[in-house]
């Protein structure tokens, strides 16, 4: 019993962190149609700047992941612009966008690899070697306190996606993008801005991934494969949907590494995603 | 007054002073033609850390041996491209190396995954094969010039964690079971192969036997559930961030084992030490040098001083006391041999190195039939007293004790691993 409901706690904790890793690409794969493979590597550039001003100023990770995503949002806005220009104003944008991103991950491993090496980068606070015990439940704080960030940074940009008038837009414009033209809103100028809050939650995401391992420049590969398929099952673009797949993928895998065997839980969870999606193609929330 | 015919005699002398110099020039240059040696090095990707470092303690050797003259009198160069951790890069590189670049000798990259797909290159050209930390490699190939600078032994897997295990049963009362838990990759899983075997030899019931794919993000579901076949030891192995992810986790879960560790790679570089700090303490793992007293082989302090120096801002391991020392070594074995056999015949070459016992900065190597060290060296370390956020006091004696083995040993275990 309290292996299985451990295996529980840690599956959500795990997930929570998923989502908040996936929720960027969630606005621009899932909402704008642009294939950002390079979004992990942005995740592991806001673990770098974690690193950096928590190794030298002893600033909390957390702070540094808020303090940095209105720079990643002005990194992501330009980002989008050269995307724009070069790619999407004439059409480009599918099979020569992907190159671009592609390069564009390269383009900052090469950087993160030349400016500070190869070495494994990790960050320290007072909490993170801390356990909190519930009862027979263990929260690791290293996993609790991304699990809290993460969670109120998806919540906020869900909310902020359907209660404002620009969020409001930014889903318009993945539905109907001449319609939201007819309205008189600018289109580009609206996916800029999602592109741009789309980065700036990697700032946030970057500073957890830290927190529980961890980093060196090439680390966002790993996470590329399992970003995409929860924002493809929870539905290309429904948070609440890419927040119930990356539970589920997290809780997937702590229950079949608890009771089955670590090496399963992959193929159990992409096992899980394919089984959906032949019930759901449109994904769990998905506009059918 | 110069006349037409000195003029032609003056301009017939110096022609053939030109020609004369143009034939020594070629002749002048042939002599002094740098020796090169060629390489692939994971230079980027997921061992790059370990990777620049051995390149880094590879050009002080080869600064160390220009400064004495060169090889055969001719100046050492290197010719190496970054493999990026990518297996499938290696082969086109050696093959470019010995065909398009020429080189006169090739060593290995670093690691079991880059070393292997270099093999059959080499010994198409039957080439002599210096490596730097494969493990099992040569089980395998069976190849008569393949030389393994890692202390792993003679029969590879096995001697990997024969030391573990004999620390374990040494122990009052003797445990009775295992958990092995390995990262699915090569190494870790030729390691837990070993352990397996071992634990078989001395009676050990396995409880838990398990792999788990090299991406995972949280590893307290795992150990939970090690934790629950309560094992008296468990014996892991796996790769750095791995590493990372299962002391925190044993730590926070509260993991009841006598004695946790065994075949973490990781452990042994000083950011992860430093960031894990006390809870490394008495985890029991491998290591292949430690500054304890028993280790002061000659030469190894200098060449960690100049490798201090070199590696400074260079994000690699600061103090490089775990491949450094080995990626010089393995070429002052190449050195000693060219030396000894005066020549670059790669027969000679192999047949002195299956007979010779080297020094070196690891001290005394000598290779089996099998190209691994005749005897196994690989120390079990005990990590101790380890205070939190400094990196200093993994520069010196005290924190890594020596258990294992008897000749190198400069400490006591303790035991339990957690009371």
């Amino acid at each position: 019993m309290d292996l299985f409901l451990n295996a529980i706690v840690s599956g959500v904790l795990l997930g929570a962190f998923y989502a908040a890793v996936a929720v960027g690409l969630a606005i621009t794969f899932g909402q704008l149609d642009i294939v950002n493979i390079a979004h992990p590597a942005f995740v592991v550039v806001g673990s770098y700047i974690t690193w950096i001003l928590n190794s030298r100023f002893g600033l909390d990770p957390v702070l540094v992941g808020v303090l940095a995503a209105p720079v990643f949002f002005f990194v992501g806005a330009l980002l989008y612009r050269i995307y724009y220009a070069a790619f999407e104003r004439t059409g480009q944008e599918s099979l020569s966008g992907l190159a671009f991103f592609f390069g564009v991950m390269f383009i900052v491993e090469v950087i993160l690899i030349l400016v500070y090496g190869v070495d494994y980068r990790l960050v320290s606070a007072g909490y993170l070697g801390e356990n909190l015990d519930i009862g027979f439940i263990g929260l690791p704080l290293r996993l609790f306190v991304p699990f809290v960030v993460a969670s109120a940074m998806t919540a906020a940009v869900w909310l902020y996606l359907s209660r404002t008038f620009t969020g409001r837009a930014i889903l318009a414009v993945a539905q109907d993008r001449l319609a939201l033209q007819l309205m008189g809103a600018d289109p580009v100028k609206i996916k800029q801005f999602a592109f741009g809050l789309a980065i700036a939650t990697t700032a946030i995401a970057g500073s957890l991934l830290i927190m529980i391992g961890p980093v060196e420049p090439s680390l966002g590969r790993v996470y590329i494969g399992r970003a995409f398929a929860i924002v493809v099952l929870g539905g290309m673009g429904s948070i609440p949907g890419m927040v119930i797949a990356a539970l589920l993928l997290g809780v997937t895998e702590s229950f079949v590494s608890s009771f089955a065997g670590p090496s399963w839980a992959p193929a159990v969870a992409f096992g899980v995603l394919l089984l959906t999606l032949a019930v759901r193609p449109s994904g769990l929330f998905g506009r059918a | 007054m110069v006349n037409r015919r000195s003029f032609a005699r003056a301009f017939a002398a110096a022609g053939a002073l030109a020609f004369a110099a143009g034939a020594l020039v070629p002749a002048a240059a042939h002599a002094q033609k740098p020796l090169k040696i060629g390489f692939s090095m994971a230079l980027t990707g997921g061992l790059a850390g370990a990777g620049k470092a051995a390149l880094i303690a590879m050009e002080i050797w080869r600064e160390d041996i220009n400064k004495k003259g060169g090889l055969l009198g001719r100046q050492v160069e290197f010719v190496y491209y970054d493999d990026a951790t990518q297996p499938a890069k290696v082969p086109p590189i050696y093959s470019k190396l010995i065909d398009v670049d020429k080189v006169d000798l090739v060593v290995s990259s670093y690691g079991t995954n880059e070393i292997a797909p270099a093999m059959p290159i080499v010994m198409r050209k039957k080439l002599v094969f210096p490596s730097l930390f494969g493990l099992a490699v040569n089980d395998e190939f069976k190849y008569n010039r393949y030389f393994q600078i890692m202390p792993a032994g003679p029969e590879p897997k096995v001697d990997w964690s024969r030391g573990y295990f004999e620390l374990a049963m040494e122990q009052n009362p003797k445990p009775k079971t295992v958990a092995i838990v390995a990262a699915d990759a090569e190494f870790p899983i030729n390691a837990a192969t070993g352990a397996r075997k071992n634990a078989q030899a001395k009676g050990l019931k396995i409880v838990y036997d398990k792999t788990y794919p090299p991406a995972t993000t949280d590893f307290t579901p795992i150990v939970r559930a090690i934790e629950a076949t309560s094992p008296d030891i468990v014996y892991v192995a796996s790769y750095p961030p791995d590493s990372v992810g299962m002391v925190k986790a044993a730590n926070e879960v509260g993991l009841k084992a006598k004695m946790f560790g065994g075949g973490m790679v990781g452990l042994q570089f000083a950011a992860i030490q430093k960031n894990l700090g006390p809870l490394l303490n008495n985890v029991v793992n491998y290591d292949f040098w430690v500054p304890e007293p028993t280790l002061k082989f000659p030469g190894v302090n200098e060449f960690l001083a100049k490798y201090r120096v070199a590696a400074k801002d260079k994000g690699v391991d600061p103090f490089g006391h775990y491949l450094p020392p080995f990626a010089y070594a393995y070429l002052q074995v190449l050195e000693q041999s060219v030396n000894a056999v005066k020549s670059l015949d790669q027969d000679k070459l192999a047949q002195h190195m299956h007979k010779t016992t080297f020094q070196t900065v690891v001290g005394e190597v000598k290779f089996g039939s099998n190209g691994e060290w005749a005897r196994s060296r690989v120390l079990f370390v005990q990590f101790r007293d380890v205070q939190k956020d400094n990196l200093d006091q993994f520069a010196g004696p005290g924190k890594r004790i020596v258990l294992y083995p008897k000749n190198w040993k400069s400490g006591d275990i303790v035991y339990p691993y957690r009371k």
